[in-house]
């Protein structure tokens, strides 16, 4: 029983970048029209292209119905009261980090990221979204010496407009789904990545996202392009300040691998997640996709999901090339009434491909966790090889577990193998921890971490350390 | 074509006129209402995303609805009749419908057979308005609602408290297609009364050479202390179709066994739905299915855990050959406060051809903590180790794949307790590995 507390009492944790920064906002008015979608592309003085490219998404999305199959349940979403477009009010376009918002460079610090270049020390290059719209990207200098492009999508779309012409939507098409087709019709902002031919980027690229004006949605765009035999690894951090009301967040990540090459995509999410009543948090529906374009390319997924009051996200990999590799590492941690349907598709076209996929689940509080996973084995897909792991772990009676995992084969060369568990914390394991004078407490974090640990190690360092605090403090108060 | 809903209320109207108001009467009423509004699956419905029923409701069919004179003759019955069946309590059904002349019931001591009707108006009257139609909990499509609409002759069977039947029951479904394509609807509610015990096996024959499709529902009531064995054998032609739902119920602390083996069949779909609805109940769920040509086999099982305590051991095979597809969904639920579940399930494919196709989905939905739950699966060809080691060995490719398949469906076959049906099925195994 006195376990039990204990476990409570490590649940009740706060949110620590709950905190609003006091910036102008530059906004436009509430509501989606096709008007708001024109007032967005003239507000980044988009080419027309681009434009029409927005309009025949927002057209498509008017078609659309929204998605309903997921095992989450929230109200339903008002598109209409949602602020499609806040920017942070700047006069002029700053020339150089100096001139940055002093305010908004606090809010950074506060979030642990470094604008500065004193950063370089650490040798990641960031690009920062705030509400949307990105504020400066660090190191752009030096990766401009090695050919990579890193920058923001709109900086991006005016100056590289060949490069964006040629791959924006081709992983994730503007009819995907729902959501995507809402991204491509109002995104204001994100990140864009090329590397060249043979390049291998020589420290982690890096993108924060932070939702910070009220009643806004957060709709940002990542593409990443890796040219032959290049290697890149890119990471995604989000926050979000605590607010009552529900927020959307939308965003599209296409990643595309050519020949040889390599990419390692890590995110830590950790959006608010709203309060232990279930009030609040970010709606976070996400479509990330890669694809192994070419023969031996690797995609590789890592997250580390802790945050968001309802989490839809499935990154998926297209293992198109032969001798192709898709990996998929996750944690989901949800706790008191967040909801988490998650999980990944690896798709199977070329020959001897490979995929692995990893997803650990812990569930506290009264939410839900779903693992929800496709393998499709194309009838050409010779010799592929998949395995798949999804393990749960339950904190709590009140709390539910769920694995939906689809296993398509139409080639007989495949060889597929899915395993799952789920179970709790035993009590012997933390007996045996208390009798070598460990307190429940932290035997509990213990065997979490140990829980966790595959996951874990696939995260770059200067992320590993984050999102193992992170885990500790989801957590907090929950294990009994 | 059978696949309009208006077809259906004009044969459903035909058949409403006498008994309204009664205990069943309002359950078809309900069950044709709920189908009006779901209509036929389509493959947008989830538990119907990989097998496309909607084909087989566009053919014509004869709708069978009630009892004809009998055409079929002793000899052809005699025919099919399963091995050990000169020990072994016979029904019939013909086209879906009861026949109590052709049935033969031997353990009359422990066994009651009346129709559903009757067990409404009498004694029995209790279990029917608790128990019939509950698998509609579970299966929300069409098909099911449709069977429980125009179930009308369906059939009651009770074994008596503390009895052991002696005597399996062997429960055929013969639909006759000599005089054109058919469409049957079988269905029974089975109760094994308090501590008894009995042994099922039900099988599926078509006569004549015009396409049938069979839509059944089982429904099988355990109480305390009972002890179910219940083996299906699906061995029919390549003209027939059934989508077949055994509903077993655990109402009390009680043991339950099911084999169902597939072999054959144009578009087969069985539900499996085992429900333990009382503490400590034990459920053994095996199924093998080995298909070849164009065949379409889909099994969809639930294991739902709603009281603490129970355990389920589930494990299915398969061997797909041809263009044929493989399709198994098995969900395990345990509800909140089911603590102390241990529940297992695994699935594991054989791909023999290059255009064969597997879809599988084993789902876990979870609500309590303290429980043990796991389910693997696995897809992939035969293993070429094993190949090479009994070639190398003098034994020739195809005698060594017969071999290694054969070892591969023991595992579901030796869960048959039945000597002459485990042989029976042996057989039919033998004879398809000679390939």
């Amino acid at each position: 029983m006195n376990e039990m507390s204990a476990i409570e009492k490590t649940v009740l944790n706060d949110y620590k970048y709950g905190f609003v920064t006091n910036i102008e906002a530059d906004e436009a008015p509430k509501g989606l029209t096709e008007d708001i979608v024109r007032f967005i592309s003239s507000k980044k003085n988009e080419p027309e292209w681009m434009l029409e490219w927005r309009l025949k998404a927002y057209r498509h999305w008017l078609k659309m119905e929204e998605p309903k199959w997921a095992n989450i349940k929230y109200p339903p979403i008002n598109y209409q009261d949602i602020i499609y477009y806040s920017a942070p009010k700047q006069k002029i376009k700053p020339k150089s980090l100096d001139e940055i918002d002093p305010e908004l460079r606090r809010t950074f610090e506060k979030l642990g990221i470094s604008l500065d270049e004193q950063k370089r020390l650490t040798g990641v290059a960031v690009d920062a979204v705030i509400d949307s719209v990105s504020i400066g990207t660090t190191f752009k200098e030096q990766l401009a010496e090695l050919g990579i492009i890193f920058c923001s999508m709109s900086e991006a779309i005016q100056e590289h407009p060949e490069l964006i012409k040629k791959f924006l939507g081709t992983v994730v098409p503007i009819t995907d789904n729902y959501f995507s087709a809402l991204n491509a019709a109002v995104f204001s902002d994100g990140s864009f990545c090329y590397i060249p031919k043979g390049v291998r980027c020589p420290m982690e690229l890096s993108t924060y996202f932070r939702i910070n004006a009220e009643n806004t949605g957060q709709f940002e765009r990542t593409l990443i392009v890796a040219e032959e035999g290049s290697y890149v690894s890119y990471l995604e951090g989000c926050t979000a300040p605590m607010r009552d009301k529900n927020q959307l967040h939308a965003a599209v990540v296409e990643l595309i691998a050519a020949e040889n090459a390599e990419i390692k995509y890590s995110t830590v999410q950790n959006w608010y997640p709203g309060d232990k009543d279930g009030k609040g948090g970010i709606y976070n529906f996400v479509t990330k996709r890669g694809i192994c374009q070419g023969n031996n390319s690797k995609i590789s997924w890592t997250q580390v999901e802790t945050g968001s009051a309802v989490t839809w996200k499935y990154p998926s990999v297209i293992l198109k090339g032969d001798n192709s590799t898709g990996e998929f590492y996750s944690i989901a941690v949800t706790n008191h009434h967040q909801q988490a349907d998650t999980g990944t598709k690896m798709m199977h076209i070329g020959k001897n491909t490979k995929s692995r996929i990893v997803s650990k689940g812990i569930s506290a509080g009264v939410s839900n966790n779903s693992y929800r996973g496709l393998v499709h084995v194309n009838k050409k897909a010779e010799n592929a090889r998949n395995f798949s792991q999804c393990d749960s772990l339950l904190l709590g009676d009140k709390c539910g577990a769920h694995t939906f995992p689809y296993i398509e084969v139409k080639n007989n060369s495949a060889i597929v193998e899915h395993e799952a568990t789920t179970s709790k914390i035993g009590e012997d394991q933390i007996f045996y921890c208390n009798q070598r004078g460990i307190d429940t407490e932290t035997a509990v974090a213990l065997i979490i971490n140990g829980f966790a640990r595959e996951v874990m190690n696939q995260l770059p360092m200067e992320f590993a350390v984050e999102a193992q605090k992170l885990l500790a403090v989801s957590l907090e108060g929950s294990v009994g | 074509m059978i696949n309009s809903v208006e077809y259906f209320k004009e044969k459903f109207d035909l058949l409403q006129h006498a008994n309204k108001d009664s205990l069943l009467g309002s359950v078809h009423q309900q069950a044709f209402n709920a189908f009006r509004t779901m209509g036929i699956p389509s493959v947008k419905h989830e538990e119907w995303k990989y097998t496309r029923v909607g084909s087989l409701f566009n053919k014509e069919y004869n709708v069978v609805l009630e009892q004809k004179p009998n055409t079929i003759s002793e000899k052809e019955i005699n025919a099919v009749r399963l091995p050990g069946h000169e020990e072994a309590n016979e029904l019939f059904f013909i086209n879906g419908i009861f026949s109590f002349g052709l049935s033969k019931i031997l353990s009359s001591k422990q066994l009651v057979v009346i129709s559903l009707k009757e067990a409404a108006a009498g004694e029995y009257n209790d279990v029917v308005s608790k128990n019939f139609n509950h698998s509609s909990n579970y299966l929300k499509d069409g098909v099911n609602a449709l069977n429980a609409a125009f179930a009308q002759e369906a059939v009651f069977i009770h074994i008596k408290k503390g009895q052991i039947t002696e005597h399996p029951v062997y429960i055929y479904n013969i639909t006759d297609t000599r005089s054109g394509n058919t469409f049957s609807q079988p269905r029974s509610l089975i109760h094994v009364a308090e501590n008894a015990q009995v042994q099922m096996v039900e099988t599926y024959i078509a006569l004549g050479h015009s396409q049938d499709f069979t839509s059944q529902v089982t429904e099988i009531i355990v109480e305390k202390d009972a002890h179910v064995e219940y083996y299906k054998i699906q061995h029919e032609g390549r003209d027939s179709s059934m989508v077949s739902t055994t509903h077993l119920r655990q109402v009390g602390k009680s043991y339950t066994h099911t084999v169902t083996v597939s072999l054959d069949g144009d578009i087969v779909r069985n539900n499996l739905n085992v429900v333990l609805d009382a503490e400590h109940c034990e459920a053994h769920l095996y199924g093998l299915y080995f298909q070849k040509g164009s065949s379409h086999i889909d099994n969809h099982t639930v294991v739902d855990n709603v009281k603490p305590n129970c355990f389920s051991n589930e494990l299915y095979k398969g061997i797909i050959d041809g263009d044929a597809t493989g399709v198994f969904n098995g969900k395990i639920f345990v509800q909140p406060h089911a603590q102390k579940t241990n529940a297992y399930q695994s699935n594991k494919n054989i791909l023999l051809s290059d255009s064969a196709t597997v879809n599988t989905k084993p789902q876990l939905e979870i609500f309590a903590d303290d429980v043990k739950c796991s389910h693997g699966c696995t897809i992939g060809r035969l293993d070429e180790e094993g190949l090479f080691y009994l070639q190398s060995r003098g034994i020739s490719e195809k005698t060594a794949m017969a071999l290694l398949l054969h070892a591969f469906s023991d595992d579901i076959l030796s869960n048959i307790k039945l000597p002459a049906i485990k042989n029976y099925v042996d057989e039919l195994i033998e004879k398809r590995l000679e390939m």
